[in-house]
């Protein structure tokens, strides 16, 4: 038996693990790894309370973050893919200026 | 069992999700990334969730990161530098991420209550969901395909190549 709030410590502990990869990396791939680490954290959240109260509904609501994480994901790597055609570098503080 | 196995699991996690912050180059932190989603999924098996397990094997561990992956090869993404702006991050990032996880788990403890789950405490067998996602959950699931279709036309056009630029040399 596991008290419902281990889980959601661990869900925590992985959010703020993203949020501080999202602050002190530089490396653009690497912040949106990290904002993947936060949408995992807080999977893990839905379903430990999904758990708790016998419902269903947040497992489904997991599938769709999960669509729209990967869905984002594909159009952020796009993104990053752009940037670094136009300005030759994934430094987030060597991109500065929206129009080059 | 459930909370040896449940702690197991969940050090591997945090490893891997602190493995990630320390790396410097971008492939490790991606394999830790693998690793934290391998984990996670071993987390949601032993809540019962059988379905939310196998997707994210399937779409996280694999789909997501093997497309990260392949831009950070794509790209040639090499160490990190580190710059001012890294410094001044990391002077405030960290403590601001232990007082941030206290709290969350000061929270939590306070009252989240004392309920405990069982192992497979979920009875949600993958046909529930789908009766479920194709019920009740009919609308968002048409707009949830709308925005895939979306999100594949708004890759296609950002990642494609420019076209004055065909053909470039490098």
């Amino acid at each position: 038996m596991v008290p419902v709030s281990y889980y959601l410590i661990l869900s925590g502990i992985l959010f703020a693990c993203g949020v501080t990869g999202f602050l002190i990396k530089r490396n653009i791939i690497t912040i949106f790894m990290s904002i993947e680490l936060m949408l995992n954290g807080v999977n893990l959240s839905f379903v430990a309370f999904a758990a708790e109260w016998k419902a269903l509904s947040g497992q489904v609501f997991v599938f769709f973050v999960m669509v729209v994480a990967a869905a984002e994901a594909a159009v952020g790597l796009a993104i990053i893919i752009a940037v670094y055609r136009t300005r030759e570098t994934l430094n987030v503080d060597q991109v500065n200026l929206l129009k080059l | 069992m459930h909370l040896i196995l449940f702690l197991a699991f969940g050090a591997v996690c945090v490893a891997g999700a602190v493995n990630l912050l320390v790396q410097k180059h971008p492939i490790n932190s991606a394999l830790s990334l693998v690793v934290v989603m391998g984990s996670l999924a071993a987390e949601y098996l032993l809540l019962g969730a059988e379905f939310v397990a196998a997707v994210q094997v399937i779409v996280y561990a694999g789909a997501v990161m093997v497309l990260f992956v392949f831009v950070i090869m794509l790209l040639n993404a090499g160490e990190e530098e580190e710059t001012k702006g890294s410094r001044v991050a990391m002077i405030f990032g960290i403590p601001g991420m232990l007082v941030g996880s206290l709290l969350i788990a000061w929270v939590l403890i306070e009252h989240s209550g004392n309920k405990s789950l069982a192992a497979g405490a979920l009875p949600g067998p993958p046909k529930t969901i789908g009766w479920l996602l194709f019920h009740d959950y009919l609308l968002p699931f048409e707009v949830t395909s709308v925005l895939v279709l979306i999100a594949i036309m708004g890759a296609v056009v950002l990642a494609a190549a420019p076209a004055s630029a065909g053909g470039r040399k490098d």
